[in-house]
């Protein structure tokens, strides 16, 4: 296949990939090998991938291509045969993952998690393994033990954290779908720096055995992808009850892909949209600011009755969050232990070599700064004496976080707000202020915290040039009620741009301005 | 005083197992306080009458069917081990350290 064919095949969407595998325009074959050309040339500017897996996304390719020509792909998923990129918290067998700590370096793990059993059902080759903060701890990718993310839109720019590397693919056409893992934004944030869509869904709406543990009660994987059906049809594959996961709701994927396409008939009457007027004001951009409310009127002229809506409580979820979150990572991560599996650096000389010092040199050797803080600040929260006064006080804050989504979901079917205060910004701006870093998943975390799904569509570009995000949230369970509106944004601001977002990325890894790339 | 001590630093990385250098206990030290005073205002709302809450979304606990299937072969569950003998994962000693 020619070079410019290959790039008009990488930039369709994914539900157009797979119109055209059904219709035996291209093969998934094709599809893998247009990616892996993309990625070999992008990955120099951007390093989104931890590891490609080229020669197994091939083998899963030619699969599935053997079946489709036997006509056995009846009853696969609408996605089927389309490539994905998988953020490296999510085990795969027989492939590296690292998590981006040195501490899980060179670990090749022995079984799939249920996301990627679903996935390899649905026939759907995986193009390798993403970059994000070491262990999703971060909002940057600079966290990671490899080296940061750069971001397509401006490559001295971060992509957003932790899955940086998922959000960084799917934008530079490395890939048309991803999953990604969010515990208080990562999903969200980098969606909202990198002009994709990301979703994180109900709390256990999808299965979370062999997502590697952060913060179990927050944690959860989601899609990432270039526009809203992709995300619902990604949302339905890898959604619905995993008996292997005990905070598993035992219900089926609600109908999201319908509610979307719904969406895009552009006619939101009936649908109440609640503005929080907690996640405004101070902090956030001008430029951020002036495309979320121009946004809020494409709702409103769509027919949307927009309310405003108070969530006083959501002012404490940052703080709570930075109380709750550490205390699981501290308990998640006791695992580590140079005993089993990863690394293991045993005491220098002079120091007993006991298996207790050899953890301790192990994790000193094997985490980074922001995860051994996190331990840190985790055990003390945990710590008699303190256990009360933080851990007791954050979690009954979870509860007033969750009565406030409740109230606010009496006057609204779904709430709306930045995706996250600011742009994308440059390395090193906010490595040395933990607590400015934090600030960027602000209006995120809420939705961690109540359980209730939340998704970020691109709003358009800043007066800086970059994306903005726009942030829905809907209320537990109903998922849906959050894609139909986004996917009616979606298609109210492609009308006004002429096209969608991706027209105004420069690709310069695609060859765009030289004919000499292949 | 501060709410992260020198002396809590390094009591809580003990407890942690990480062996922290003093110029990371130092800076931890300074970064930890900075981020307790911004996380302490959780106490302001949190009052007796609220109830605490620990999954956002609680189901009842059940167990999966009963059903027999192939577990991690004994090769497969070593496989990312650092150090392996017999079949069995090898670990350092435990006892004659100063702990």
């Amino acid at each position: 296949m020619s070079a410019a064919n290959e790039n008009e095949l990488v930039k369709l969407n994914a539900a157009q990939m797979a119109e055209k595998i059904r219709n035996k325009e291209v093969s998934s074959r094709e599809l893998v090998d247009a990616e892996l050309d993309v990625i070999n040339a992008a990955e120099p500017e951007l390093h989104a991938f931890l590891h490609v897996s080229a020669d197994e996304a091939r083998a899963q390719a030619d699969e599935f291509d053997k079946k489709n020509a036997a006509g056995e792909t009846e009853g696969l998923p609408e996605l089927a045969g389309v490539p994905i990129a998988i953020k490296d918290m999510i085990v795969t067998k027989g492939i590296p993952t690292t998590a981006a700590s040195k501490i899980l370096e060179g670990w090749v793990p022995p079984y799939d998690a249920t996301v990627i059993k679903k996935l390899k059902a649905a026939g759907m080759p995986l193009l390798g393994k993403t970059n994000l903060d070491e262990f999703a701890q971060g909002s940057s990718t600079e966290h990671s033990a490899f080296g940061p993310t750069h971001n397509p839109w401006d490559t001295e720019r971060v992509p957003g954290g932790s899955g940086g590397g998922s959000a960084s693919a799917v934008a530079a056409f490395e890939a048309p779908l991803a999953l990604g893992t969010d515990t208080g934004g990562s999903i969200r944030q980098p969606g909202s720096l990198t002009g994709t869509v990301g979703v994180k869904p109900t709390y256990g709406g999808v299965s979370r055995f062999g997502a590697i543990a952060m913060a179990s009660s927050l944690d959860q994987i989601g899609p990432v992808s270039r526009n809203v059906l992709d995300s619902a049809l990604l949302q339905e594959v890898i959604g619905g009850h995993d008996v292997r996961d005990s905070t598993s709701i035992p219900m089926d994927v609600p109908p999201i892909a319908k509610a979307a396409r719904e969406g895009y008939k552009r006619d939101l009457k009936g649908v109440r949209v609640g503005l929080v007027k907690q996640l405004s004001g101070d902090g956030y951009q001008p430029g951020v600011e002036a495309r979320f409310n121009e946004a809020v009127k494409l709702l409103q002229d769509m027919g949307a009755e927009v309310v405003e809506v108070d969530c006083p409580h959501f002012d404490y979820a940052l703080a709570a969050y930075y109380i709750i979150m550490p205390s699981e990572v501290s308990s998640n991560l006791a695992r580590y232990d140079g005993m089993r599996y990863g690394l293991r650096v045993m005491p220098p000389e002079g120091v007993p070599q006991t298996a207790a010092n050899m953890m301790a040199y192990t994790r000193e050797a094997g985490f980074g700064d922001e995860v051994k803080r996190r331990i840190i600040l985790g055990i003390y929260a945990l710590s008699a004496g303190y256990y009360d006064a933080w851990y007791g006080s954050a979690q009954k804050v979870r509860t007033l976080i969750i009565d406030d989504f409740n109230k606010a979901f009496e006057k609204a079917d779904v709430l709306v707000a930045p995706t996250s205060p600011t742009t994308a910004f440059k390395f090193g701006e906010k490595m040395n202020d933990p607590l400015t870093m934090y600030m960027s998943d602000v209006a995120t975390i809420p939705a961690n915290m109540a359980g209730t799904p939340a998704m970020s569509i691109p709003a358009g570009l800043s007066d800086d040039g970059l994306p903005v995000g726009f942030q829905f949230m809907a209320p537990q369970k109903h998922d849906e009620q959050m894609y139909k509106p986004a996917a009616a944004l979606e298609a109210a601001l492609e009308e006004q741009w002429g096209g969608p977002i991706w027209q105004s990325l420069k690709t310069p890894w695609l060859g765009d301005n030289a004919n000499a790339a292949k | 005083m501060p709410t992260f001590t020198r002396e809590t630093v390094e009591h809580l990385g003990h407890l942690a197992q990480i062996a922290l250098t003093d110029e990371e206990a130092t800076r931890m030290q300074g970064e930890l306080n900075v981020i307790a005073d911004s996380i302490n205002k959780v106490q302001e709302v949190a009052s007796d009458d609220v109830e605490p809450t620990a999954n956002p979304v609680p189901l009842e606990a059940y167990l999966r069917p009963d059903v027999p299937e192939k577990p991690l072969t004994r090769e497969e569950a070593l496989s990312g081990a650092p150090a392996t003998e017999d079949g069995m994962f090898v670990a350092p000693r435990i006892l004659g350290g100063d702990e």
